[in-house]
Formats: C-alpha cells, structure tokens, sequence
C-alpha cells in the first residue's frame, strides 16, 4: 500500500466529519471513493492532499505514519491532488497552468520555452489533444481542464493521484474521456483514488470500492465482489431508495 | 458544461488575433490617439522639448502605475501607495534637513520605513483575509495623519524644505532627480528610473517563477495554493514591491523640490490604479500587464501637458480622466470576451 488510513477521524468544533475510515490504495490500483453529498469525501481527501489534518486514527504513507503539514508537503511524498473545481487557473495560459508552483528554471529565469514545449509534449503522451497551449484555461471544456489536471500530476512524479469529482459536471462523452486518462495513469503505475457520486463512472474504472455515509465507512468492496447494481443501492442506501420508489409510486 | 471536439473545426490564430488578446492593445491605440490629438492642435507638444516636457509626468506615475499593475494582477490594491510617497519624502527632508543625517542615510531610513509599511499592508491582507481596499484605506488615513501630525509637531508648519543644503545632495540629486541631454534635449533621469522599472517588471511577469505566482493569486488564490504556490509570500512581496516604488517616486520628488508638503500624495493612489486599468488591468485581478501601465501613465502625461499647451484651463484634466476610465474599462471587456471566444 502506498496510502492507507485506519480509523481515521476529523472533527469541526462539534461536527463529526469523519469517523474510523479505513482504506489502502497500491500502485497500479484504483481505489473508488462513492457516496451521496455530505458522506465526508471531501474531508477525507483534503485529509490525504494535506488541507487538513486527521484528528483521530492514523495516515499512513509507504506503511510509515505521517501527519502531512500541508499541500506541499502531501506532493513531495508524491500525493497529488487534482479538485474539481479548482484545478486551473481560467486566465492563464495551458503551459502556465501546467507548471504553476513547480516551474522549471534556468539560472534566475523561469525556462518559457521549456514549459512550452514540455507542456505540449505530455499532453500529447497522455493523448490529449490541445490546440494550442498558449491558450487560457478558460477556454479548454471541462473534461479537457481535468485532462490537463492529470497529466500534470503525472508529469510530476505523482504516484498516488486524488482525483476529486472529475467527472461529475461533465457530458456523458467528456466523462468518458476523462476516466480513460484517469486509466491510463492507472496503467502508468499510478496509485489512483477516484471520488465519485456516479457508480456509472466508478464501475468500469474501479479496482476497489469505499462507500462513505454520514461521515462514515459503510464497507469496502472489492470489484469481483460486488455488481454495479449492489454498488448503486448501497451508495443511494438501497433501503431508502426503495421508500421513495414507493413514495412516488401512483396510488 | 457542453461537449466540444478540440479539433480541426477551429481556426488557427491569425496574427492579428494574437495581437488583439495582448492586455495593453488598449492602450496602446488609446496613446496614439492622445498623442495624434494633441500632436495635430499644438506643434510644441510633439516638438523634442515637448516630449521631454509630458514624459516627465508619466515617469513619475508610471514607475507608481507599474508597481501598482502588478499588485493588481496579484488580486490586490493599494489606497496607500499615494500617501507613502509623500511619507517616504517628508522622512528624506526631516532627517536630512532637521536631524543632521546626509541625504543618502535619509533615504535608506525612508526605505526602511516604506518597505515596513508595505509588510504591514501585507501582512494584515494575507493573515486576516480582509479586502485589501479597506485594509490600506485604513494605512492610508493612518499615514495621511502622521504625514501632517509629525510634520506640524517638528516644523510648525506643512511642509519641510531646504534639502539643497543637506550633505549629498548633489549626488543623490543627480542620480534621481537630474537631467540627461538627448540630441540637445534635456530629459529628466526619471524617465530612466521608470523605463527600468516597466522592464524589470516585465521581465518578473512573463520570464520568472514570480511572474506565474502573480498570475495564479490574482486568478484564483486557492487553486494557486492547491498546487503549491506560496501565495501570501507573493502578495506581501507584492506590497513590498508598492511601498519600493512609492519611496523611489518619494525621493525622487524630494529631490527634485527640495521641499516637501506634507499632504502630497494624496489622491494619486487612484491615478495609478486607472493608469493600470488603461494598461489592461483587471480590476478582479490575475490579468494585466507591466508595459500596459506604463503606457497608461504615458496617456496621463500627454494629457495633463497636452491641456496646458493646448491653453485650455487645466480642470479638464479630471474629466478626461474619467472618460479614459471608462473607455479603458469598456475596451478590456471586448477586448478579452472577443480573445476568449475566438478560442472556443
């Protein structure tokens, strides 16, 4: 396991946001994190990028316990962490983005035509297809945007890659591209964990499955071990979906 | 989010259209069209002696304007930066005039104490998250106080003058406040200061790490910090960078006249930032450019000479600045809405 927690626990004042969630994610692997909004999936990945520290339970990094200090810290172990909503920059330029925070140099200078050109060279290794990477973030489409998230994370030397929501303001189309990059970094030896309230888009990418609920585990699945039918019902928390299916049935 | 092929459906970039998404096209073709303005009415204006004459006043508020440009492109203004010049030049005359310093000391006291100003500035931006419009509102009433307080208590009167007489005048004069003679011309040297300023910071914007740090705060602070980016360390160097420059316009002011008032400054904080909103700033930050604040200041100068040589009464000057505003602000949103959507 590259990154594992167990029972881990984060509290906001009298909020329990995270209670005893345990999970591991190896190489090559992709770890699906699924549940409804409020389950705490966000807590537990700004736990793993290092937004937030866990108040309970332990982190675990290459079997080592650590307390990651923040942002930078998590990717220097090589935990990166690509968010939904703020993985870009809109007025910057593609190759700007792409080096933001780790921009390559010679002697004082930031090596532009470097960037440039690094930038258009792993974008094309990912098989992303940018037009034009003097072109602001603004202007590529969403699943574009996250394209450019991950390969830079790759490029990086990432091994764990977080992937928060990646597709769930996209088309049906987009999503698709987006989770044949995410596995592509998986068959690049990336340890991939892929937060998701779509099982749709889970299933066919997931090695394992965690289910959070109301801030807690609700069991981790291994992929033989479960169908994308189980996965939905349990995610939608298969009791109450069928109360509303009654519910809404005509009298 | 719409689905979108990135494919042979878009047009490559015509030359014109690279051009046109530059931030300070807007200016750019504002400057010609003052210049042609005033060129055409007054042959003193766009005589060598008549330039010298109009870049005067666009060094001084181009060096302020830059310095501002980029503070804005870093998400951030500074209502102090007016006022530090006046306190910066009023620490030069007090110390070197009434306390015996010479004038170089003088000068590095109101460095020291302009550069604390803007850690300050900064650091009460960065750690309480407040705008950073009212944070130095409140720096900028603060100084404008001890500006006239400190200045009455020593002098008894407003101002404080004579630095002519103050060891090392005459050096630090002719490096800051002197003239250099072009084709038989003489400029002032300020010109020189602000032509070096527009080009280091040009050079941090577009070549260095610092550059792309200024972007990324101004453009979204948190996804900047997400990747790592030591934001508040940009933007307190930012207003460390502000307060540089008011104590460099500061002294070269002081110099210059030898005295100095002890409400000077006051009111130019906005000139500079509407110079670098004519420059292509965006007000919300993350978008801008050095050169395009320098040539804002430029119009500034043009027009404020451009007035007088044309014989007209100066109070003009107030209204042409707000219609320049106003253009330039309506100019930055076609420009930029038109570079967004011929890439899409």
């Amino acid at each position: 396991m590259i990154l594992e927690t167990r029972r881990i626990g984060k509290t906001f004042g009298s909020v329990l946001a995270l209670r005893e969630v345990s999970m591991g994610v190896a190489a090559g692997q992709v770890l699906c994190v699924l549940g409804d909004n409020g389950a705490g999936k966000s807590t537990l990945i700004k736990i793993l990028a290092g937004v937030h520290r866990h108040d309970a339970g332990t982190l675990l990094v290459d079997g080592e316990e650590v307390r990651l200090s923040s942002p930078r810290d998590a990717l220097d172990r090589g935990i990166a962490t690509v968010y939904q909503d703020l993985a870009m920059i809109p007025l910057m330029s593609v190759w700007r983005n792409f080096f933001l925070g780790s921009e390559p140099r010679r002697g004082l200078a930031f090596d532009v035509s470097r960037a440039r050109r690094v930038a258009r060279e792993e974008l094309r290794a990912m098989g992303i297809d940018i037009r034009d990477v003097d072109q602001p973030v603004g202007t590529l489409s969403g699943g574009e945007r996250q394209s450019v998230a991950i390969a830079r994370a790759v490029y990086f030397g990432a091994r764990v890659l977080i992937l928060d929501e990646p597709t769930s303001a996209l088309g049906v189309k987009q999503a698709g591209v987006v989770l044949r990059y995410i596995a592509r970094a998986r068959d690049r030896g990336l340890a991939v964990i892929f937060i998701t309230h779509n099982p749709h888009h889970a299933y066919p990418v997931g090695d394992r499955f965690l289910l959070l609920n109301r801030g807690t585990s609700v069991g981790e699945y291994a992929r033989a071990d479960i169908t994308p039918q189980e996965l939905t019902a349990l995610m939608a928390g298969g009791a109450e979906l069928e109360e509303l299916a009654h519910e809404l049935r005509r009298e | 989010m719409t689905v979108k092929a990135a494919d042979e459906r878009v047009a490559r970039l015509g030359p014109a259209r690279r051009l046109i998404v530059r931030p300070e096209l807007g200016a750019v073709v504002g400057a010609v069209l003052v210049f042609a303005f005033f060129a055409a009415q007054s042959p003193v204006f766009r005589s060598p002696e008549g330039i010298a004459n109009w870049l005067d006043p666009a060094a001084t508020l181009g060096i302020m304007a830059v310095a501002v440009a980029l503070l804005m492109i870093g998400g951030e203004f500074d209502l102090s930066a007016g006022v530090l010049t006046g306190t910066s030049g009023l620490i030069l005359v007090t110390l070197a005039t009434r306390f015996g310093l010479d004038v170089w000391t003088a000068m590095l006291a109101g460095l020291v104490v302009a550069l604390a100003v803007g850690l300050a500035n900064g650091l009460v931006v960065t750690r309480t998250r407040l705008p950073s419009f009212i944070v130095t509102l409140g720096t900028f009433l603060m100084l404008q106080g001890v500006n006239l307080g400190v200045t009455k208590a020593i002098t008894g009167t407003v101002q404080v003058g004579g630095l002519r007489r103050a060891g090392g005048f005459e050096g630090a004069s002719a490096l800051l406040a002197g003239t250099i003679r072009i084709g038989g011309t003489s400029f002032r040297v300020a010109i020189l200061w602000w032509l070096l300023v527009t080009a280091v910071a040009t050079w941090v914007l577009m070549r260095s790490r610092a550059g792309n740090w200024i972007f990324a705060v101004g453009g979204d602070e948190r996804a900047a910090r997400a990747v790592g980016v030591p934001a508040a360390r940009t933007k307190i160097a930012l207003f460390m960078t502000t307060a540089f420059a008011a104590w460099l316009v500061g002294s070269i002011l002081a110099l210059r006249y030898t005295s100095v008032q002890a409400n000077i400054g006051i009111g130019q904080e906005f000139i500079y930032i509407i110079a670098a909103v004519i420059g292509g700033c965006l007000l919300t930050g993350g978008y801008g450019s050095a050169v395009g604040a320098a040539i804002g200041a430029v119009i500034f100068g043009m027009a404020d000479k451009g007035i007088v040589f044309l014989g007209w009464d100066a109070d003009w000057f107030k209204f042409f600045l707000g219609a320049m505003l106003l253009l330039a602000t309506l100019a930055n949103r076609l420009v930029r809405r038109y570079a967004e959507e011929v890439r899409h």
